[in-house]
């Protein structure tokens, strides 16, 4: 995973609520078996739309995303994540985000930021009026900043240290492996297995 | 003070906990599909990993799979590909697998409670957001994402930060033609789509009491339609009974202690929630959605509502948008709204006593002209079972499709798909946009729901017969 610190980028202004992940990627475009090449089914449906925020071309080459509540709801795919990196996208701002979504971005290094919902509409109303507005993302200081605005948000320490130092959950999980074993040592006897197959 | 049941199996599963950071969550199964899993197998390798418990792991081919003409090879060849990739990972890591043809295969979370391998006060993961199904049997069971698999998979353990827990009382008893299918809707409709976030849900109250394991795994497979990651329900005799004799089940002197175990699996009387929600099933009727998120719905005898009538804005607009999409005006009785197609199966409704449901108001009768009815069991013994009692004839009789096995037309990933402007009611669990096929329109119902629409080809509920 890369390290995230601080990032700075134009934005695409997202004004829907429960943005799902059946819109950030259909199911049909989750056949592939890698964690590449799913920038092409990004809002795979919204997009044949001419209209539609990603199609504009003021907005082209956004990296911050900045969507309505709820983003991130329904199927876990991780892929929705894959697909947003993959396009380019290093940071999404919204009002509440779907638990799964949340939690895929964070272990993918996609940061993902809560934001008061009146400042999420500051946002979309400043890069409306002026696509060419810079947005900083800043991990390390904890805040959102463009024009002459700084809004401070809230994330969790331990979170913000794994995503700075893009570090590795398996191979953090692995320094307690011990731990674990300890612990399957005690695991009582009726649990199920699946080896050997009973029928 | 006391705990609460999700506090219990939380607690009884802590490997290692350090003050500010996540609890590592010991994780007692851990069910595979062919869609999230490749990149995690792929990680695995590179890294040189094994799969640290295969044995408590299993896999099977659901989301991908076509439901027709299964004994030849898959004719999509990404889709082929997929499950391929699965086999090969499961072979190579010696992970248990039903494919597509074996008597076992089928969804994922309909194949966990046949085969007695879900169990009280278990902690199960699967990369699938729909895994809070199995939370029916008082286990703790909740969707990852393909990182969290891999994570797994190396070593059987998950870093989790511990969720709030919310009580959802439903008092009272249900009315003939009410379902469970319809108490959940019910629920997400009042707390909405975002109401669970953060919370482990518990649902409680002598409606839940009185439902059968298989409706209990209906209310709990929607918790994450309404926001939350797991949504569970104390183990009870209902559930025993269940249980007792399923393959995987425990046998003997392991059976006696389990079920010691799994009584203590209750919430204490004077364990505290960090919410409390009421609903009252005596006021429940048959419910249906009208929108394109699951939090829009109402009872079937309600009309298409009018954004303007809504006072939230963001609400508000997020109607405008789902009833331009779904080709709908507002004041329309939802039962004058006609469909073309009618899917019963997926997760949420395609398990036996959904097909008994359905078939007993199918039987002896056709189906409308107007519509197309897919009837696909959640898995091969469900399909197997139907057939012994006759249900295949009741359905193909009526004038439906008696398919196969799989995820199906529950989220389209296999051929099985709406049209664009094509309409159905669904018993599955979400009516996003395109959810079952690119310019799709889905109302999710019930069994009966969908058994009455197919036969007079408009929302209708069996009373309406």
């Amino acid at each position: 995973m890369d390290k995230y610190t601080t990032h700075t980028g134009t934005v695409l202004p997202l004004r829907r609520s429960n943005v799902d992940t059946d819109q950030i990627i259909p199911a049909v475009y989750l056949k592939r078996v890698t964690k590449s090449g799913f920038e092409d089914g990004l809002f795979g449906a919204w997009r044949n739309d001419p209209e539609f925020v990603l199609n504009k071309p003021e907005f082209a080459g956004a990296t911050v995303l900045v969507a309505g509540v709820d983003f991130g709801t329904g199927s876990s795919r991780e892929h929705a994540v894959w697909a947003l990196q993959n396009y380019g996208f290093k940071a999404v701002i919204s009002s509440r985000f779907a638990d799964i979504f949340r939690g895929n971005s964070q272990k993918a290094g996609l940061l993902t930021v809560v934001l008061p919902q009146d400042d999420v509409e500051a946002i979309w109303s400043a890069v409306e009026e002026d696509p060419k507005t810079q947005i900083t993302v800043d991990l390390e200081n904890k805040n959102v900043r463009y024009g002459a605005k700084t809004v401070a948000f809230v994330i969790d320490d331990y979170t913000r240290w794994r995503l700075m130092e893009g570090l590795d959950d398996i191979g953090l999980t692995m320094k307690k492996i011990d731990e674990v074993s300890a612990f399957e040592a005690k695991r009582a006897s009726y649990k199920p297995k699946t080896l050997p197959v009973l029928s | 003070m006391g705990k609460t049941l999700a506090e219990k199996i939380w607690a009884d599963h802590v490997v290692s906990s350090k003050e500010g950071e996540p609890d590592l969550l010991y994780i007692d199964l851990h069910l595979i599909h062919e869609v999230t899993s490749p990149q995690a197998f792929d990680g695995l390798r590179l890294a040189g990993r094994p799969v640290r418990r295969p044995d408590l792991t299993i896999a099977t081919e659901d989301h991908n799979v076509p439901t027709l003409n299964i004994d030849k090879p898959i004719a999509d060849p990404v889709s082929k590909l997929q499950v391929d990739t699965l086999r090969k990972n499961c072979a190579e890591f010696g992970v248990r697998i039903h494919s597509l043809g074996d008597v076992e295969q089928g969804i994922v979370h309909v194949v966990g409670p046949q085969l007695g391998i879900t169990q009280p006060g278990m902690t199960i993961v699967c990369g699938d957001s729909h895994t809070s199904t199995h939370g029916a049997f008082g286990a703790l069971a909740f969707g990852i994402g393909t990182s969290e698999v891999e994570h797994v998979l190396a070593t059987q353990t998950l870093p989790l930060v511990r969720p709030k827990t919310m009580a959802i009382n439903v008092t009272g008893k249900l009315k003939p033609g009410v379902t469970s299918k319809d108490i959940i809707l019910a629920i997400i409709a009042k707390i909405g789509t975002g109401g669970g976030q953060g919370y482990v849900l518990e649902y409680r109250g002598e409606a839940i009491r009185a439902l059968s394991m298989e409706s209990r795994m209906t209310v709990c497979n929607m918790s994450i339609e309404a926001g939350a990651r797991a949504g569970l329900i104390a183990p009870d005799e209902i559930t025993f009974e269940y249980l007792k004799g399923k393959p995987h089940a425990p046998q003997g002197a392991d059976w006696d202690a389990a079920v010691a175990y799994w009584k203590t699996l209750q919430s204490d009387s004077d364990a505290k929630f960090d919410k409390e929600i009421n609903l009252n099933a005596d006021e429940l009727e048959p419910f249906v959605t009208w929108g394109t998120n699951p939090g829009q719905g109402l009872p079937l005898n309600a009309k298409v509502p009018n954004p303007a009538d809504i006072a939230d804005a963001e609400e508000r607009g997020a109607a405008e948008r789902a009833l331009t999409y779904m080709g709908l005006t507002a004041g329309t009785p939802l039962k004058d709204i006609s469909v073309d197609t009618i899917f019963l199966g997926s997760c949420t409704n395609g398990r036996i006593e959904d097909l008994r449901l359905a078939a007993d108001i199918l039987k002896g009768k056709k189906i409308s002209g107007k519509v197309r009815m897919l009837v696909v069991p959640g898995s091969a013994r469900v399909r197997l079972q139907a057939e012994s009692e006759g249900l295949d004839k009741v359905f193909l009789d009526a004038g439906a499709e008696w398919r196969t096995a799989g995820c199906s037309m529950c989220l389209g990933m296999n051929p099985d798909q709406l049209a664009v402007g094509e309409r159905a009611a669904s018993t599955s669990n979400r009516n996003f946009e395109g959810r079952q096929g690119k310019g799709g329109r889905t109302h999710l119902v019930s069994p009966l729901v969908a058994a009455a629409t197919a036969l007079r080809g408009t929302l209708s509920s069996p009373a309406d017969l």
